[in-house]
């Protein structure tokens, strides 16, 4: 008699000491835990349950019960898309994917227990942990902010409650104010949102403010789609935005949240609002795992496990993986690499090999939109960039609504990918 | 007829083809007849079914005024697409190739010698043919039919599903339409034809043609597998 899990549920079934062992079997199923319901660990939990078909445990946690892209949110800040268009719920991944949806933050990691610990108290056995944070703010970046300063001079670099209160900052500017903000220095989460974001804000104060001044102090010595938005800015705010450099003293900035000014290079600036962005680094729980170097998580491309340990995945921002900028597009696309190859490795579903793509559209005007994409493969190394693309300056109206419309498209779609 | 014998001339001491010297507009005239059911051209030529197609050559796709263009041409449009000896020589080949969904519902003229002598007869109702190419530069190079043994190929719609996760950041696997188009349910071979457009260049769209750049031709039938099955 060949010895198949036929007979032995057949077997078990006759004596009561075995009729544990198919529950234990069910109990037994693979388990991953994902940190994070982002645009990386809402797509990874997604992808993971639909393909495994119910052969693996998904466990999602993420504290907020809404979602608020950051994509699209300098669009909000321009008058184009409301609050709401912008918030997703899990539902739809629970009650459609069976996903556990767990509303709470993860405050420990016990790499050796292999287990996740909740603020709640709880604790979450994993077979293989999905990190996916997002970003954390790197402390003392900008002198004179520190995150109790981010109700007077918001950041804006995480979606929902301080973009709403960014807006209603601009909107509250006296007639002729000063809009200000502080540009992160590189590697930071999409490279084009602040010069996108500048746009918007220029697009919202030539209407209600336009005496109004705009001042970016920039650490970096380029930055992304540059001649795009230089042109944009020429053709559409002339002698609205000033940027000053690190040439000028850009790298050099100092604030004082309670007298509202900005020094740069020892010059004090009083502004009206200051959207202080600073520098960056991993959701901080990446570092509370102890998978971090320097201020990111080093992975490996193929499949995005962590260099330091290979039951932990990250995704995302937080990833230190090579080529690919910090975008939504990023993640999710990394995501897929992701689940397939933790599925292979949990269930011996066939792993296909990696491949990456990014595409960053920006808004600069309405109907004015660029874009720049890239698409990427796994190397030895590190997610290393194949070809890419990048709008032209002088581009037709008509080719720039389209690309605008294109990036409403890519917005329902992205966000129909992560939550189903 | 002098002409003609020119060309001739040229055949048998050259050796050259006919793609490289230019169409004989007189057999043009004569192929012609397959659009004149819906296009008109000349003197007085207007809209009819089809736009009418004086000074085609150099002028941007989708622009006959007054004619409703079907979405697909207006997209082609708003991307650049300009009519020149390429373009023209791609469309009528095969209109879906180049532009989806197109409302000319015209099968195309596989014989490259056909549409050298239709672009022949077109070119003189340019204002300046003098101007315009009388044979496209790469007509003799490029072939941009999809190989039949390509076509041939039997995808792995599972391996198509995984390579699908590439698209659906933009296309919706539920197939609805915002400003990028659905690409669910397409007939197989459309969709390999219009993949490889992309891949060759001959639709210009960026983002699809550096896409569809890095697809081989199996992941090309193995997605075009996939997509066919899913709503
Ligand atoms: C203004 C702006 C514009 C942008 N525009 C674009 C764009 O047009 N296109 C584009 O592709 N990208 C854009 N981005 C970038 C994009 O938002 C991010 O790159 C993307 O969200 C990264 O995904 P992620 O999964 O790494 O992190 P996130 O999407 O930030 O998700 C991280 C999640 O983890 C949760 N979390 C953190 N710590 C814990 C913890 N300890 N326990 C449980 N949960 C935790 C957080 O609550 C959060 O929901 C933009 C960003 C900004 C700020
Ligand atoms: C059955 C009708 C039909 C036939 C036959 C037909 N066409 Fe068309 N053609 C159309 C229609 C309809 C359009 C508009 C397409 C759209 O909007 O998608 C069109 C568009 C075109 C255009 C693009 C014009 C523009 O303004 O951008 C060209 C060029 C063209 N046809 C050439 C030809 C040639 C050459 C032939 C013959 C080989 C031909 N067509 C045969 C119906 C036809
Ligand atoms: C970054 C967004 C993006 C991604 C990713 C993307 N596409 Fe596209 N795709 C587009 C846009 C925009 C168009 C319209 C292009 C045009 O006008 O020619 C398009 C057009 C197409 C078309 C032609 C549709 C039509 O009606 O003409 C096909 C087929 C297609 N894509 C297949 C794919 C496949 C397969 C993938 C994955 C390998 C993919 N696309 C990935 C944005 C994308």
């Amino acid at each position: 008699m060949t010895y198949n899990r036929r007979t032995f549920l057949g077997s078990a079934a006759l004596t009561a000491g075995l009729l544990a062992a198919p529950m234990v079997r069910a109990q037994g199923k693979p388990r991953v835990v994902i940190i994070g319901g982002g645009a990386g660990g809402a797509t990874a939990a997604r992808y993971i349950a639909k393909d495994s078909e119910g052969a693996i445990d998904v466990t999602l946690v993420e504290p907020t019960r809404t979602y608020y892209t950051c994509f699209f949110s300098n669009l909000y800040l321009g008058g184009y898309r409301d609050m709401q268009s912008l918030g997703h719920s899990y539902g739809t991944l629970a009650a459609d994917y069976g996903i556990n949806v767990v509303h709470d933050w993860a405050v420990g990691v016990d790499r050796d227990a292999k287990t996740v610990t909740l603020a709640g108290g709880a604790s979450l056995p994993y077979d293989r942990l999905i990190l996916s944070p997002g970003i954390d703010f790197v402390d003392g970046a900008v002198e004179g902010w520190d995150l109790s300063s981010q109700n007077a001079m918001p950041h804006a670099y995480k979606g929902g409650s301080q973009t709403e209160l960014l807006k209603a900052q601009i909107m509250a500017m006296p007639q002729g104010g000063t809009y200000a903000m502080v540009a992160p220095p590189n590697p930071y989460r999409c490279p084009p949102g602040p010069y996108e974001r500048i746009s918007m804000v220029a697009h919202t104060l030539k209407e209600a403010n336009p005496t109004a001044k705009i001042l970016i102090a920039d650490p970096k010595e380029k930055f992304s789609k540059q001649g795009l938005f230089e042109e944009g800015w020429n053709d559409h705010y002339a002698g609205m935005i000033e940027r000053v450099g690190p040439d000028f003293g850009g790298a050099d900035v100092s604030v004082d949240p309670t007298a509202m000014t900005l020094s740069i290079d020892g010059d004090v600036n009083n502004v009206d609002v200051c959207n202080v962005i600073p520098a960056m680094k991993a959701g901080r729980i990446a570092e509370i795992a102890g998978i971090t170097e320097g201020n990111w998580a080093p992975v490996n491309a193929a499949d995005m496990s962590s260099k330091m340990d290979a039951n932990i995945h990250v995704l995302g921002d937080a990833a230190a993986q090579g080529d690919m900028p910090k975008s939504g597009f990023s993640a999710n696309s990394q995501a897929k690499v992701c689940a397939n190859a933790v599925r292979g490795a949990l269930t011996g579903s066939t792993v296909f090999p990696a491949r990456f793509a990014n595409t960053c559209w920006s808004l600069i005007n309405t109907e004015d939109g660029v874009k720049v994409g890239a698409t990427y493969e796994a190397t030895e190394e590190k997610i290393a960039k194949v070809d890419g693309f990048i709008s032209q300056t002088g581009e037709s109206d008509d080719l720039r609504a389209a690309t605008y419309q294109e990036s409403v498209g890519w917005y329902d779609g992205i966000v129909a990918d992560m939550f189903g | 007829m002098w002409q003609r014998f020119f060309l001739m001339v040229l055949l048998c001491t050259a050796g050259t083809s006919w793609a490289e010297v230019g169409g004989d507009a007189e057999n043009g005239e004569a192929l012609f007849r397959q659009c004149r059911g819906c296009h008109q051209i000349g003197e007085g030529a207007r809209d009819r079914i089809g736009p009418h197609l004086n000074n085609i050559f150099d002028r941007p796709a989708g622009v006959a005024e007054d004619y409703r263009y079907s979405e697909g041409m207006q997209r082609a449009a708003s991307g650049g697409l300009i009519w020149t000896y390429d373009t023209l020589d791609d469309f009528i080949e095969n209109p879906r190739r180049l532009v989806s969904k197109t409302r000319m519902s015209f099968r195309g003229f596989d014989d490259q010698k056909d549409r050298d002598d239709l672009l022949a007869y077109l070119r003189q109702f340019s204002a300046s043919p003098g101007n315009i190419p009388e044979a496209a530069p790469t007509a003799a190079a490029v072939d941009h039919e999809v190989a039949p043994e390509v076509l041939a190929i039997i995808g792995d719609p599972a391996y198509g599903e995984y390579l699908s996760g590439e698209c659906t950041s933009c296309h919706q696997a539920s197939g609805a339409t915002d400003g990028i188009p659905a690409i669910t349910n397409w007939p197989a071979e459309d969709f390999v034809v219009v993949m490889h457009a992309y891949k060759d260049g001959v639709r210009a769209h960026p983002v699809m043609q550096m896409m569809a750049g890095r697809l081989s031709n199996e992941e090309i039938a193995a997605l075009a597998a996939y997509f066919e099955s899913i709503e």
